[in-house]
């Protein structure tokens, strides 16, 4: 059937116009849902990284609540590697340092970072946990990085956000993964850092307490993510904050 | 249900599977099929928009410029995507999540652009609808079956439940781990064409 030209703008016109109101009254109506969900996910990985949930445990946002308050958050100022105690975890200025070069494929910095202490009952620094971030195979991973007490032994290393390749690369979220890391030593003796993932199966932490065994079939996912892991500990890091924590920020 | 409705709705199970018999919407079936899981959403996804979208196109089909049809059917279904992802990310967050990038690639699926033109446009919604839900079934089919044997075979699961207990949580079975990668679901669904030609002869093309 042949249409005017002007029946045609007029109907690519109307078109456009029924779309983008559907898709925008989508995006509009559902964002809250969504962005509990985000917040949800967000305390779901805070908490697992915190070891006061289990992988695969479901939870409520109600009792994600319960359990988060044992978690004291602060606001760690990358450029004076110092607690801000004065800046509000939940609503961080968006400030960006440029990055200092780094393999973690990182361009730029936040210069806040939330840092989540966990104490025991009678004050004691019983764990930490920090944000970590870096470029993956297909865009960033984001995560965090539960240290114990010593804030040399790892406790933890949890994902909230990748895009790596479904059955390869995103197996950084698998429980078993997740496992290799628990237990083996962040930093060497002289405090520099040594956790890397490697090549091969790696023994048990004791024996083996730097090195962790990659992912097969994803060697790119499996260097990012010992690269980012080793940005966010080192020097250009919270490495420094770290060292701060130990000697006197217990 | 008339004849053509009931042709529209049967025959892309077996007799013109759009995966097995036009190899259309290949790349998505290796991405989003190392779990059941991601496989059955990714499915009931692709389900909803295609019937949608056909149902829509084919209301508009007089409408519709000829001139500019395809860019409007590809507006169409690109809304029809982009609200399927919310929905995904609002409901089920966790799936939506492994899913990532592969519930916004269905705009680019040829099987939803394939039925469109070559259905939708010349045909009532009512049947169109059924064309969608069979073309989204006959996607499904070769989904779910790629997705339980790689699930099956390569982590010793099915839907998350060992079947197989793999030598790492003390069981006897090796996961394969072919099975993971997105080659495994060629050759699964290259069997399961060579399966089918088997059976039906029609559908093997000249040499």
């Amino acid at each position: 059937m042949a249409h005017s030209t002007q029946y045609t703008f007029v109907f690519a016109a109307a078109v456009c116009f029924v779309c983008a109101i559907v898709v925008s009254a989508s995006a509009v109506g559902l964002a809250p849902r969504q962005q509990a969900n985000e917040r949800l996910d967000r305390q779901r990985n805070v908490l697992e990284a915190d070891g006061a949930l289990q992988a695969g445990e479901e939870l409520d946002a109600a009792e994600a609540q319960r359990r988060y308050a044992a978690i004291e958050a602060v606001v760690v100022d990358l450029q004076s590697d110092r607690e801000r105690p004065d800046l509000d975890p939940a609503d961080l200025p968006a400030e960006e340092l440029p990055a200092p070069e780094n393999t973690a494929g990182l361009s730029k910095l936040p210069r806040y970072v939330v840092v989540y202490k966990h104490h025991t009952e009678d004050g004691r620094l019983d764990r930490v946990i920090f944000p970590v971030v870096g470029q993956g195979m297909w865009g960033h991973i984001e995560g965090f990085l539960s240290l114990s007490g010593d804030l040399v032994t790892i406790r933890a290393l949890t994902f909230h956000t990748h895009k790596e390749t479904p059955g390869l690369g995103a197996d950084i979220d698998d429980p078993a993964w997740k496992a290799r890391w628990v237990g083996r030593r962040a930093y060497g003796p002289d405090g520099d850092v040594r956790i890397e993932v490697g090549r091969g199966p790696a023994g048990p932490p004791a024996e083996d307490p730097f090195r962790v065994d990659g992912i097969t079939g994803a060697t790119i996912t499996s260097r990012a993510v010992s690269e980012l892991v080793r940005f966010w500990l080192g020097g250009d890091g919270l490495g420094p904050y770290v060292t701060w924590l130990a000697e006197e920020g217990r | 249900m008339d004849p053509k409705g009931k042709r529209a709705l049967l025959d892309p199970l077996l007799d013109n599977n759009p995966i097995a018999l036009q190899v259309l919407g290949v790349c998505s079936a290796l991405a989003v099929t190392t779990k059941v899981d991601t496989a059955l959403v990714m499915s009931i996804a692709v389900i909803a928009v295609l019937s949608l979208s056909n149902v829509l196109i084919s209301l508009l089909r007089r409408q519709i410029p000829s001139s500019i049809r395809i860019i409007v059917q590809l507006t169409i279904v690109a809304s029809l995507v982009i609200v399927t992802d919310q929905v995904l990310r609002a409901f089920v967050y966790g799936i939506a999540k492994q899913l990532s990038v592969f519930v916004g690639l269905i705009i680019t699926n040829c099987i939803i652009m394939g039925r469109a033109e070559a259905y939708a446009m010349q045909n009532p919604p009512g049947r169109s609808l059924l064309d969608g839900i069979g073309n989204g079934l006959g996607y499904g089919v070769i989904l779910m079956l790629t997705a339980f044997f790689r699930e099956l075979f390569g982590a010793g699961t099915v839907l998350g439940v060992t079947i197989l207990r793999p030598v790492a949580d003390g069981g006897w079975y090796e996961p394969n781990g072919l099975m993971r990668l997105s080659p495994a679901a060629f050759f699964l669904i290259a069997m399961m064409i060579w399966a089918l030609r088997t059976l039906k002869p029609a559908q093997v093309e000249e040499p």
